[in-house]
């Protein structure tokens, strides 16, 4: 596979005001000394979908799973990560707070197996809302936001597990959004979906944008192109370039970066 | 030889030896529920056992192993289940998790009559227990324990970690995550592993011949002072088990029908743990379905 080192890196930036989330020479180890993430510096614009692409075990994942701690009881993170001008990679800082203003949607659909009201209302819960009205309201809302509410309507409290991929996987996004967060960060959210919900997950995720910022691990390079605004270009552990979509897929400044797009490796 | 021939040869084999298994499965338990069915009768389960005339039955018996199952799940389960989440969720991959793991692997295969007479030097005798029903169960604990903890770790370890994972992207805290998602999730899982490890209790002999005793003493079901000698609530009183009885009446027993009692024992003693068994199927099977399957309202 090829060096990094043998393509300079084009990293767009964005002045601190513009980004939502942005991180400052984030390195990620392995087990003390096995190193996946180099120095990486990359901001996020506010209102946004930002794609990360690259071949397997380029380090997006890892990177993605960094933002909002996830990574804290599996690796060493070193580097900053500015959230409202404040470094959130800090021990002092209370995770379990970071995550409710930075959710996460996962690979493959993982609802409870709880009824699909209690999906939603179970984190808030477990923060104190007892409102039950008020509860009631956030489900909704969560799930319009989410395009599952029409589906489901007649069905809360049936079983999140007898729903479909798709809607499971949207049923996750209403669920991380039932927080209000002000980023969702999603891993291949669509890699085990089949296009129809793929297409209607893609739908949802621009509609999502005009509220949240979004960072969008995706292996599918045609979707990172349908919906992102910006893609960041993954390689052995470095982000080698980072630019507009169509900067990225039309113009790539670096060799090894028009080769992936042209699909000679990953 | 070709490959048609050689797995033909091979299944048939595998064949052969599942049939040993199954038919002296069946040649046991069938030899027992004959032979011992036939003298299961209300008066049987209803009435004291004798001790030197024919006619008695094991009333007191079947209410000790029942008590004494209680009881041990009582004390045992908080332990087990406190020590498997451990296990399970927090143990870091070292080697003092390993040498816990390797204690309980050695600690569930212990002969129970070595379990029987470590509970009599310590409970009995140490702790001046006497042959009680409380020494008894704090003997089949420690049977009991490693199997229970091992059960119920592989019922949380099935759990996918995605489910974890999903807590904890919701701000949700570790334990939160364990008790709200991890917990109920294994609860199928848990609940079979008690009831099989019940199962397992109940047939116990050897641990409690030297801890809960043999003696039957007098017992009344209407006396509920737990602390007066003759109530059947009393856990200081001591209490022969079904599978001690079946022990007693057929080494020191002189009792006229001793095949008879000992044979409708045991099949009791058989068909209590079968029940068990497909209980704690069904019950499993049941609660995953009420957790996941659609619910209507």
């Amino acid at each position: 596979m090829e060096n990094w080192q043998d393509q300079k890196s084009y990293i767009k930036t964005f002045t601190e005001d513009e980004c939502a989330i942005s991180t400052q020479d984030l390195s990620v180890f392995y087990g003390g000394t096995v190193q996946k993430l180099f120095n990486v510096s990359l901001g996020f614009k506010k209102n946004t979908i930002t794609a990360l692409i690259g071949a397997s075990g380029s380090g997006k994942s890892t990177f993605l799973r960094s933002l909002n701690r996830m990574n804290d009881r599996v690796a060493r993170v070193d580097g900053s990560i500015m959230f409202h001008s404040l470094d959130v990679n800090q021990s002092k800082i209370n995770v379990y707070e970071l995550r409710k203003a930075i959710g996460m949607v996962f690979q493959k659909p993982n609802p409870f197996p709880k009824s699909i009201r209690e999906n939603i209302t179970y984190a808030l819960k477990a923060n104190g809302h007892r409102n039950k009205k008020k509860l009631d309201q956030i489900v909704e809302e969560s799930l319009k936001a989410a395009a599952l509410w029409d589906e489901v309507k007649d069905k809360l409290d049936q079983s999140a597990l007898a729903l479909s991929g798709g809607q499971q996987q949207r049923l996750c996004i209403a669920r991380a959004i039932a927080l209000k967060p002000e980023i969702l960060l999603l891993d291949e959210p669509a890699s085990a979906l089949d296009p129809v919900s793929t297409a209607k997950l893609e739908d949802t995720l621009k509609q999502l944008r005009k509220k949240y910022t979004m960072v969008m691990v995706t292996h599918n390079m045609q979707q990172a192109s349908r919906i992102s605004e910006y893609t960041a270009f993954f390689h052995l552990g470095h982000a080698l370039e980072y630019d507009t979509t169509t900067n990225i897929f039309t113009n790539p400044q670096g060799e090894i970066t028009e080769k992936y797009i042209q699909g000679s490796f990953g | 030889m070709n490959a048609k021939k050689t797995n033909r040869i091979a299944a048939g084999v595998i064949y052969f030896l599942v049939g040993i298994v199954i038919l002296l499965l069946i040649g046991i338990i069938g030899n027992i529920l004959i032979t011992g069915v036939p003298h299961l009768s209300w008066h049987f389960l209803s009435s004291e056992s004798s001790s030197f005339k024919a006619g008695g039955g094991i009333r007191d018996q079947l209410f000790n192993s029942l008590y004494l199952l209680l009881l041990t799940l009582l004390i045992s389960l908080p332990i087990a289940l406190g020590a498997a989440i451990y296990l399970a969720e927090y143990a870091p991959d070292n080697w003092f998790t390993q040498l816990i793991r390797t204690t309980i692997e050695i600690l569930s295969s212990l002969p129970s009559i070595v379990v029987g007479l470590f509970g009599y030097l310590l409970f009995v005798v140490q702790f001046g227990l006497g042959f009680s029903i409380l020494a008894g169960a704090l003997a089949l604990t420690f049977f009991n324990l490693p199997t229970l903890t091992s059960n119920i770790e592989e019922a949380i370890k099935g759990v996918p970690q995605t489910q974890r994972e999903a807590g904890w992207a919701l701000g949700l805290s570790n334990w939160k995550t364990i008790r709200g998602i991890v917990l109920p999730a294994a609860l199928p899982g848990i609940i079979t592993g008690v009831i099989l490890s019940a199962g397992r209790v109940f047939g116990e002999a050897a641990a409690l011949i030297y801890t809960a005793g043999q003696s039957g003493s007098t017992v009344d079901y209407s006396n509920w002072n737990i602390f007066s000698p003759t109530s059947f609530l009393n856990i200081m009183r001591p209490a022969e088990t079904l599978a001690v009885h079946i022990w007693k009446v057929n080494t020191e027993g002189i009792i006229p029908d001793v095949n008879v009692v000992s044979a409708g024992t045991s099949a009791l003693l058989v068909i209590v743990v079968i029940i068990f068994n497909f209980g704690a199927r069904a019950l499993g099977n049941w609660i995953y379905k009420r957790l996941t399957a659609a619910k209507i309202k």
